[in-house]
């Protein structure tokens, strides 16, 4: 059905349609609108789900925990300060290979108090063992939250994923979209561990040394196998419901020399700054990073790359450019542009292509 | 693309007028975005919304820096905020006015939005209903259909005197 919403209703209406049987909910702007949304599914009857308001972040992860681990499907949703205050509870989830499907609305982390868009948030979540997804447009939220059940909940992953939309810039951006009846493409969990009360295990037992490292291992081994699942899952969702998704989004990228690299909405906007740049007579091409774990890289050999990080780790660099450079050894223009919501417009991305000087890094609008 | 920006007081519905007449223009076949500009809000500081009105999908997200339509709520913004920043050379301004306020250099809609919603009893927490007659207005501009201003109301409104706003608003901007 088409219909017309939100990012954040995107999220709430696929997660009406995924079917979950436990959510978890505690508000955070600008994620708030999807928890409300799907209080309202649950009282109209159209989700039939125990929906338990909690008194923070770290029991809203803490209550899905519980849930999964009796083998059902949950969800939550945060943003910024509650992603980082349920950090212990996210090691939790992925260690005890939960597949617990959560949107996070990227946003700034104060001090200086901000609630604008800003991909640090997820970033500093790194490794956890969750995968994380970007997305770019209202329909692509709907979208990839519907994907992330079923990734997450395939025997060869049971990992969490977490989708991450830009706060405000697509949380709260009104745009077409399209439901599904996702029918059987989400087929019904079935948690290898999940708690049985005819067969009593140990849950949460103290673990040696050389027995935690095989699980560690394993967890990799988990996340290696989400790329087949991944690429599987996306082919199918093409072939039921018609919209196509790769493992990172090319525009004009075949002939091109220099690429633009950006996940988000940034990543979407970033195509107008290319078409600019082609009539300049520049050949630049964009790619728009869509799972950053597992970390998925493009084939960058012999192009320039441009990459705008909406991140920053401190003492090292812009997390996506360090990690490109690390991963395909290219030296890239590292931008730092758009933290705390800062106004990134196609102009400034032609801009920044423009300017380029591989191997330095940027930060834009900064004048000293 | 067609481009709006939509300026107002915190507390006038600017922000959901921007996306009634965005879903109207939705309802119309077009893709349409409607973006509220975030900041600190409180009731009664200038505020913005952007609309954004293609045959494609739209992929920009960052703000409307000249719009093709500039919309005035409240008149006494235009003493605190420059509405016309940036309007595109051919660009147009729909201004809600009792007392006919023009612009130098653009072809300018005045029209009694306030004056409508109060002559109709449209009140809500003290302040006239803007929405509803903004979006018979914009109709009357052409940039969506009545078929589907009329809709939007009806869902969106119960109070059928919305829809009578619309259709004065609709029969009383010049064009």
């Amino acid at each position: 059905m088409l219909t017309f919403g939100t990012g954040n209703k995107a999220v709430a209406t696929a997660v009406r349609d995924a079917k979950p049987v436990v959510v978890a909910a505690y508000p955070i702007t600008p994620q708030t609108e999807i928890v409300e949304e799907i209080a309202n599914f649950v009282n109209d009857g159209s989700l039939d789900a125990r929906y338990i308001p909690v008194e923070s972040e770290h029991s809203s992860m803490a209550a899905c925990i519980g849930a999964a681990a009796t083998g059902v499907r949950t969800f939550t949703a945060t943003s910024s300060h509650g992603l980082v205050y349920m950090c212990e509870m996210l090691h939790m989830s992925a260690g005890a290979r939960l597949p617990i499907v959560m949107a996070n609305a990227n946003r700034s982390i104060g001090p200086g108090w901000n609630i604008g868009a800003e991909h640090t948030d997820s970033l500093s979540m790194r490794d956890t063992g969750w995968l994380q997804v970007y997305v770019s447009s209202v329909q692509e939220a709907y979208d990839a939250t519907l994907m992330a059940f079923r990734i997450a909940e395939h025997t060869d992953v049971l990992l969490p994923v977490m989708i991450n939309l830009d706060g405000f810039v697509l949380t709260h951006i009104t745009q077409t979209f399209e439901t599904v009846e996702p029918g059987d493409f989400i087929p019904p969990v079935a948690t290898p561990h999940a708690i049985d009360i005819e067969n009593p295990g140990g849950y949460g037992t103290l673990t040696p040394g050389d027995t935690h490292f095989t699980f560690r291992r394993d967890i990799e081994r988990g996340m290696q196998a989400s790329i087949p699942v991944i690429v599987e899952t996306e082919a199918e969702f093409a072939r039921r419901f018609g919209r196509e998704y790769h493992l990172y989004d090319e525009y004009r990228t075949d002939d091109a020399d220099v690429i633009i690299i950006a996940m988000g909405t940034l990543g979407k906007e970033m195509e107008v700054a290319v078409d600019i740049l082609r009539e300049e007579g520049v050949r630049a091409g964009a790619v728009r990073m869509r799972w950053f774990r597992p970390f998925i890289t493009p084939d960058l050999d012999g192009k320039d790359v441009v990459v705008i990080d909406r991140d920053y780790s401190f003492g090292f660099g812009g997390i996506v450019a360090n990690e490109l450079q690390a991963k395909c050894g290219c030296e890239p223009f590292s931008v730092i542009a758009g933290l705390g919501g800062q106004e990134v417009t196609y102009d400034d991305i032609a801009e920044f292509v423009r300017i380029r000087k591989p191997g330095t890094e940027y930060w834009f609008g900064v004048n000293d | 693309m067609y481009e709006i920006r939509l300026h107002s007081r915190g507390g006038q519905g600017g922000v959901t007028a921007a996306k009634l007449i965005a879903y109207a223009a939705f309802l119309d076949g077009k893709y349409a975005t409607a973006t509220p500009l975030y900041g600190a809000e409180r009731r009664g500081a200038p505020v913005v919304s952007f609309i954004r009105i293609d045959d494609e999908p739209v992929r920009v997200y960052s703000q409307i820096r000249n719009p093709d339509l500039v919309i005035v709520l409240d008149e006494s913004i235009m003493e605190l905020v420059d509405v016309l920043k940036g309007i595109h050379p051919d660009g147009e301004v729909l201004i809600n006015s009792q007392k006919g306020t023009t612009v130098e250099g653009h072809r300018t809609y005045p029209v009694d939005l306030t004056g409508i919603s109060l002559s109709l009893d449209l009140v809500l927490a003290g302040n006239p209903i803007l929405n509803t007659p903004l979006i018979g207005a914009i109709a009357k501009l052409g940039i969506i259909s009545q078929e589907s201003a009329k809709q939007v109301i009806a869902e969106t409104f119960r109070d059928e005197r919305n829809v009578d706003a619309a259709l004065r608003a609709y029969e009383e901007l010049k064009i």
